[in-house]
């Protein structure tokens, strides 16, 4: 008999199957790039745990020998993340290159040089994006998404940069759950324990430039956008008023990163509104 | 009598008819060696799931005319043979529907009534909805087919049941959804908690397939089923992966069940038609019509 207690910050469970769950996962990385005619991948390896799961995931699903993993370390970058990331190559036996990115974005810092820390961060995201797309061309494989459901959620991600992607195998796992799901995996304990960072500058964390944690993120998000919940059920519940008010909000501010621009309609048939194929048409 | 049943969950490629039909053709040639009676593929087999634009592309029509039937009623010479397709009709609405091919012939067509137009769920859309339930004799008894949404109302199942089905063939393309900590799919776990419910409340066989693979983030499970009209589970085929899977039925099992059970000798029908008028003629805004 199970009995079903009303949701509260305390009690909601984010707990996911791994096995089922790392089976579709395997299973859709390895459809979605194979009936392309593509049978390699490309992945961004921060040294963080979201993109250490998706290169295990890739590596499982494709053959470590098809998964191209990219360091792109830039000056401050923590010594950490690539010594993480290393680990995650070896562990996986995927190949891998190093890609230093200082030399590529200082001089776009250097023509202004009253820039601020998110400018910087968005060039550098992009600069990732760029060296990650060449090297899609140079290895013929199609990049790998590493964003998660609450990063997405919460738009803290930079727009056609971390978040551009062929295919995204981690969109929707809250942050607990890529944590829960790393575990099974045997993602090293280094990545799973350390406090999630863009490690776009020293010391920058997640859950300090938010204001809040993933944890409390994860679950409020979870009845928010699982569960449909109003905002209002959700203070009821028991979360405080100024977190689901700015959680709301990020949520609805940030939706245009999760859409492709919209088109100015003129003709009888417009992409975007009824010239409606999925991607995998014909495949 | 023995009936022996192939249930076959594949994979399609999305709007490539062509392609599929080579599919069927191969798994029905499988389903022969085995010695199979009656073969059945999921909704939407010869197309793929989410057509949108390309509704208009893959229809057909269940004739000797048709380029992607022909074969598939010469094939039905070998056994009985249920398909998914997209129907164009004489007026050229389309619908979802199910065709069952016996002897080269197209013995019954069903049309999908409930078409899902909610959540992740387009298909009013795209699609006319179907606007009869009927069961249909065939060389193993009288059955009625229904087509995934179909059987999530309880009332087409009831009514195939009144109509004198006592094989239920159900196919889906059920896109997969719901993780918790269950080795099962929130999905999976519904649709065979139905399942059986039917095979037990109508001491009837029910047999279903769902396909599997990818489209774009959607993944289909697969896990076709057959449950005996105990409510037993008689064959599961496996989740998420390409399977053919085979399981002999003995009819007589309606026989014993219904005499142990007789919720079919017992089902006041005349009573349910005269309340269902009252219902639906009270003007009672609340009522369910």
């Amino acid at each position: 008999m199970v009995t079903r207690k009303l949701l509260t910050p305390q009690n909601i469970d984010l707990s996911i199957n791994t096995d089922l769950t790392r089976k579709i996962l395997t299973g859709f990385i390895h459809s979605e790039i194979t009936r392309t005619g593509f049978t390699r991948a490309v992945i961004g390896l921060s040294g963080g745990l979201d993109s250490a799961l998706v290169c295990f995931l890739a590596a499982e699903a494709l053959g470590p020998e098809n998964v191209l993993a990219v360091r792109m370390p830039y000056k401050t970058s923590s010594p950490d993340s690539l010594e993480d990331a290393q680990k995650v190559i070896d562990a996986t036996g995927v190949q891998s290159m190093t890609v230093e990115i200082t030399a590529m974005v200082e001089p776009l810092f250097a023509r202004f040089p009253d820039m601020n820390n998110t400018r910087k961060g968005n060039i550098m995201a992009r600069q990732r994006m760029i060296v990650l797309y060449d090297q899609s061309a140079a290895f013929n494989g199609l990049v790998i998404g590493t964003g998660n459901k609450t990063e997405i959620l919460l738009g803290y991600t930079t727009q056609f940069g971390d978040s551009a992607c062929a295919l995204n195998p981690i969109g929707d796992l809250y942050k607990a759950q890529v944590r829960q799901l790393s575990k099974a995996l045997g993602v090293p304990d280094s990545i799973i324990t350390k406090p999630p960072s863009a490690d776009l500058w020293a010391g920058q964390t997640d859950e300090n430039e938010l204001g809040f944690t993933y944890a409390d993120a994860d679950k409020l998000l979870y009845l928010l956008v699982d569960q449909r919940y109003t905002a209002e059920e959700c203070i009821e519940a028991g979360f405080s008023p100024s977190f689901v008010k700015a959680v709301v909000e990020r949520v609805r501010r940030f939706h245009y990163k999760r859409m492709l621009p919209p088109i100015a309609k003129i003709s009888n048939r417009t992409i975007g509104y009824d010239f409606l194929y999925l991607r995998d048409w014909g495949t | 009598m023995k009936l022996s049943i192939a249930l076959a969950q594949i994979n399609t490629v999305l709007g490539n008819v062509k392609r599929n039909l080579d599919k069927h053709l191969e798994y029905i040639e499988q389903a022969q060696a085995a010695g199979s009676d009656l073969l059945i593929f999921p909704e939407l087999s010869l197309t793929g799931y989410v057509l949108q634009d390309l509704v208009p592309t893959v229809a057909c029509r269940p004739n000797h005319d048709d380029p992607v039937f022909r074969p598939l009623l010469d094939a039905s010479h070998k056994m009985d043979i249920m398909v998914g397709f997209v129907e164009e009709d004489v007026r050229n609405r389309f619908y979802i529907a199910s065709a069952y091919l016996s002897k080269g012939e197209t013995v019954h067509v069903h049309r999908k009534i409930y078409l899902p137009t909610y959540g992740m769920f387009d298909e009013s859309r795209f699609f006319a909805w179907g606007d009869a339930v009927e069961a249909f004799d065939t060389r193993f008894g009288r059955a009625g087919m229904l087509i995934c949404e179909d059987f999530w109302h309880a009332s087409p199942p009831y009514l195939l049941w009144l109509d004198g089905a006592d094989l239920f063939l159900f196919h889906s393309s059920s896109p997969g959804r719901g993780v918790s900590e269950a080795p099962i799919l929130d999905s999976a776990r519904w649709v065979n908690h139905i399942l059986r419910a039917y095979s037990s409340l109508y001491t009837s066989f029910v047999i279903h397939t769902n396909r599997v693979g990818y489209e774009d983030g959607l993944n289909f499970w697969g896990g076709a089923a057959v449950y005996d009209p105990n409510g037993n589970l008689l064959c599961e085929g496996p989740f998420h992966e390409e399977a053919l899977t085979l399981v002999e039925v003995d009819l007589n099992e309606l026989h014993r069940a219904r005499a142990r059970l007789p919720l079919l000798r017992d089902e006041r029908t005349a009573l349910v038609q005269r309340e269902l008028n009252r219902i639906l003629n009270s003007g009672n805004r609340n009522s369910g019509r």
